[in-house]
């Protein structure tokens, strides 16, 4: 006969102030089995786990339910309570009367009414669970951080440092990513690149760190501490083990007309390149789509100049499986695309640039070496008009509804640093807000429009038209003064919203982990976990995650280390035992199972069967490799002969709970 | 010879004789057959974008309805109408509610509920007969020619329900010219307004609305301006001081074509 617990949490007021907590454990201290049945006010603090603790002792219980917020949050708390009063840890069940119960209902009666039928359903649950034993799996000790920007970076370094072996793949020729592309950083001004090519140089000559460069994942399987995953390395027909970066072929290619992604398209680059003069690794590419010789097999300069002979024309893509324990998401973000705001005459007019573009403008190894230029006459720009909020904080379709949040800070600065550079300049700035939040910001800002007489408009921009004496009309409203405006300026700078890269919703799914609806990774808690993700050992770093700027970012990869490197400390870790296994003598072996199967963890096996007969007879049964399974359930459902079932939540356990609901 | 179902409306009975007379030759030689309904009458005018009123729009589904018992796509060249009707037959089909409410009203054989596809006549250049297609049939390729499209609002916008083109970025009219053997000019105030119907009130506002898109235009090197739409034809003539010719597109598909003599003003 089952002895059953039921422990009603009043959770401060988010339950009781809406469910009937007494009611509850009155009510459900009468079903069948329950011996004991109590409320409390936080059944998650200390004292409430003493309670359980002490009632599964005192009672002797076989079972608890544990009537309180969703099994996300707490699961774990009570099992650990259980295990520590001597029950085994998966004979507890939650019913989850906060989530969705007492936050979504407003009427006492019909709350209390729903929370006794879901303490009900957990109570008939609980009745036919069974003790499982969890496993133990190793951990492979190395890590992987998919994206070699600066959050890539910090997170690979500090794993490095912790003596952990760790890899990087970042899809470009180079390390990086945007910060190298920036000119100076706020709020203190200091150049990007002088703070962040020492720590790429640190990363390539780290012997923990492996930079895989070029290359992309293309298939991950396993789990956490166990992941093999498929790394792309791209043909960059450049044997990189000889390759000095001496940078001749760069000279000598005679195709010069490659639009430089570096520089974001505003010069050009040779077909045979190195994205910047800082690359690491610092190693020539070929472009295929402009080689001459990759394409019409006539050329072949590079490989005659080349001196060590790393010129290698028939590299093809090769692809490399590594183990690892851990992995570190650090794709970034790239600015959005710009054609569904031609109200701003991007397309029209090449002195409309971004931001981003404006960095390069700026940047003394960028296209005009530093000095601020207009891109279409090479003249020097007297009326510059910044458009903030392009793109953000949109309500509709065309927009991201989310403040990209970085876009305040660097206008600020470049406004500031025109100003500062070109005194002769009339600099504006259209905004819907001014955010400036962080140590030091607004301070900043106020720099800009107090020491540096920037014009701040509240108000957006409505049309920009290029005109053809190469002066760009402005029309705006100044919204504080009431006013229509004509700015009759010489450049104007978008301040585009940013978006996460566009292989990280592929690799979402590699990962089988979980995104935003704006393609932004979801953090497993908002709060408490922001930088891991819900799947085990998939952790965040960087924008990929959301909007960030420099510090929040190296913050985040930091921290994502720390969760990577506290996982790698383990040598084993505790398999989930919930998971899938076959009855062979129900299978009949229809492969249903399989197909539906994420992870890959059931394979069909021939197996030798005794008949009634005295007989025996090979059959083809499902096998669930326990490693590889997660428990997710599909293959249950799929089975059509119900040979399919999951520990913890078996097909009777699911039908028992249907039962007590429904009756 | 294809055959689609036309609703030249009543400005092009009118004013606007130039637009509908080339569209239907140019259509001829296209090999596409425009077959007018019986009995149609006016679109609704610009009184349709009143949404909680149904009795403006009857006469819009009226023609959805014509078109759907022929069994035929509706073929519209009057950027206005156009608007009209596409956009209550986008209602018609997205709001229920107003839907049951005009068929109540109608009390037609079968209820109307957005069964009918609507072309403008762009839409048919480039989706039905193709720009590829039109620029091998063009025996006077207009060369050396620099155009400047001008596309209103009434074309593009709402661009959910009108959904022909990008109403901030749009290429059909371009790809038009293009296709015609011509050269397109992309100014910025190709998508603004003209000014509208506000000439009957105070002609000082449409011509500032005028003036800048045909100052756009001129200033971005355009030998002529083209339009669907015989209001914005009427603006930017009238209330615009700038000295560049406006044509209808389908006098310039004409001249194409070989149908119709250089344009000249």
């Amino acid at each position: 006969m089952q002895r059953i617990g039921v422990f009603v949490c009043h959770c401060g007021t988010n339950i009781a102030a809406t469910v009937d907590v007494k009611t509850v454990a009155e009510t459900l201290g009468h079903e069948a089995g329950v011996v004991i049945s109590q409320d409390y006010q936080y059944m998650c603090s200390e004292s409430g786990q003493n309670l359980v603790k002490n009632a599964i002792k005192e009672h002797n219980l076989t079972g608890i339910v544990i009537c309180s917020c969703s099994p996300r949050m707490h699961e774990n708390t009570f099992r650990k309570a259980a295990a520590a009063a001597g029950l085994n840890p998966y004979l507890v069940e939650i019913a989850n009367i906060r989530e969705q119960c007492s936050w979504i209902h407003k009427d006492i009666a019909t709350a209390t009414d729903k929370a006794i039928i879901l303490g009900r359903a957990a109570i008939a649950k609980v009745h036919l669970n069974a003790p499982l034993i969890a496993g133990e799996s190793p951990v492979a000790k190395r890590a992987l951080v998919i994206g070699g920007g600066i959050a890539g970076i910090q997170t690979a370094l500090d794993i490095a440092e912790a003596g952990f072996d760790v890899d990087i793949v970042e899809k470009q020729p180079t390390i990086g990513g945007k910060m190298a592309q920036i000119d100076k950083t706020f709020p203190t001004l200091d150049c990007a690149a002088c703070i962040l090519t020492p720590k790429m140089v640190e990363a390539s000559q780290n012997e923990h760190i492996t930079i895989h460069s070029f290359s992309e994942v293309t298939d991950v399987k396993g789990f956490v501490g166990n992941f093999t995953v498929t790394i792309k390395k791209k043909a960059r027909f450049v044997d990189e083990t000889k390759c000095t970066g001496c940078g001749l072929c760069t000279e000598k290619c005679p195709m010069k007309k490659v639009p430089n992604e570096f520089n974001m398209g505003l010069d050009n680059r040779s077909a045979v390149y190195i994205p910047f003069a800082q690359a690491v690794p610092k190693v020539a590419t070929i472009d295929p789509n402009y080689c001459m010789m990759l394409k019409t097999g006539k050329c072949g300069v590079c490989s005659k100049v080349c001196s060590v002979g790393a010129i290698d024309y028939k590299q093809q893509d090769r692809f490399i499986e590594e183990k690892y324990g851990a992995i570190v998401v650090a794709t970034g973000f790239n600015p959005i695309n710009l054609d569904k705001y031609d109200e701003f005459a991007y397309n029209q007019c090449p002195d409309v640039v971004t931001s981003l573009e404006l960095e390069r403008l700026m940047n003394a190894a960028g296209p005009n070496g530093g000095t601020l230029l207009r891109p279409s006459d090479k003249t020097h720009p007297h009326t510059i008009v910044f458009v903030q909020c392009v793109g953000s904080r949109c309500d509709d379709s065309k927009g991201k509804p989310y403040c990209s949040k970085i876009c305040c800070m660097y206008t600020a600065k470049h406004a500031m640093l025109i100003r500062e550079k070109y005194p002769d300049t009339e600099v504006y700035v259209f905004y819907i807000d001014v955010r400036t939040p962080g140590k030091n910001f607004d301070e900043f800002y106020r720099r800009a429009v107090e020491q540096y007489n920037v014009h701040y408009i509240k108000g957006m921009v409505g049309k920009v038209t290029p005109k053809s004496d190469g002066k760009i009309d402005v029309q705006a409203s100044d919204l504080l003064a009431n006013e229509q405006l004509h700015i009759n300026a010489d450049m104007v700078v978008l301040a585009a919203a940013i978006e996460p890269d566009k292989t990280a919703r592929p690799l979402a799914t590699m990962l089988t982990t979980q995104m935003d609806t704006n393609d932004f990774f979801t953090e497993a808690h908002p709060k408490l976990r922001p930088v891991e993700s819900a799947t085990a050992g998939i952790f965040l770093s960087g924008a990929c995650q959301g909007p960030k700027d420099i510090p929040e970012t190296v913050a985040q990869a930091s921290a994502a280390a720390a969760k990577a490197i506290g996982l790698l400390c383990k040598n084993s870790i505790t398999c989930n035992p919930c998971v899938a296994h076959s009855d062979e003598l129900m299978c009949n072996g229809c492969s249903s199972c399989e197909k539906v199967c994420p992870y890959g963890a059931i394979t069909y096996i021939d197996k030798e069967f005794r008949m009634p007969d005295r007989t025996t007879k090979v059959r083809r049964v499902a096998s669930v490799n326990p490693a590889v399974c997660q428990g997710c359930g599909a293959c249950t459902v799929a089975c059509p002969s119900g040979a399919m079932d999951l520990n913890g939540f078996s097909n009777s356990q699911i039908m028992a709970e249907v039962d007590a609901i429904c009756k | 010879m294809e055959t689609f179902t036309y609703y030249p409306g009543c400005t092009l009975r009118t004013k606007a004789k130039d637009l509908d007379v080339y569209a239907r030759s140019s259509a001829q030689a296209l090999g596409i057959k425009l077959e007018e309904p019986a009995d149609w009458q006016c679109c609704g005018g610009a009184y349709t974008t009143a949404k909680d009123e149904i009795a403006t729009k009857l006469s819009a589904v009226r023609t959805l309805n014509a078109a759907k018992e022929l069994g035929r796509p509706l073929v519209t060249v009057c950027s206005a109408c156009h608007n009209v009707i596409k956009q209550t037959n986008y209602d018609i089909s997205n709001d229920e509610d107003m839907a049951a409410k005009v068929n109540n009203y109608l009390g037609l054989a079968e209820p109307y509920s957005g069964e009918t596809t609507v072309y403008h006549y762009l839409e048919l250049l480039r989706d039905v007969i193709g720009f590829d297609e039109l620029a091998k049939k063009v025996t006077n390729p207009l060369k050396g020619k620099k155009i400047a499209a001008y596309y209103g609002c009434l074309l593009l916008r709402p661009s959910k329900a009108m959904a022909m083109d990008d109403p901030e970025n749009p290429t059909i009219m371009e790809n038009f010219i293009k296709a015609i053997g011509a050269e397109p000019v992309i100014y910025a105030q190709r998508n603004e307004c003209c000014g509208g119907y506000i000439t009957l009130e105070d002609k000082s506002q449409a011509a500032k609305r005028s003036n800048a898109v045909m100052n756009s235009a001129k200033d971005q090197g355009a030998d002529m301006v083209i339009t669907a739409c015989p209001l914005c034809l009427y603006n930017l003539k009238k209330n615009s001081e700038v000295d560049l010719p406006v044509y209808y597109f389908t006098e310039l598909l004409a001249e194409a074509l070989g149908l119709k003599e250089a344009s000249n003003e």
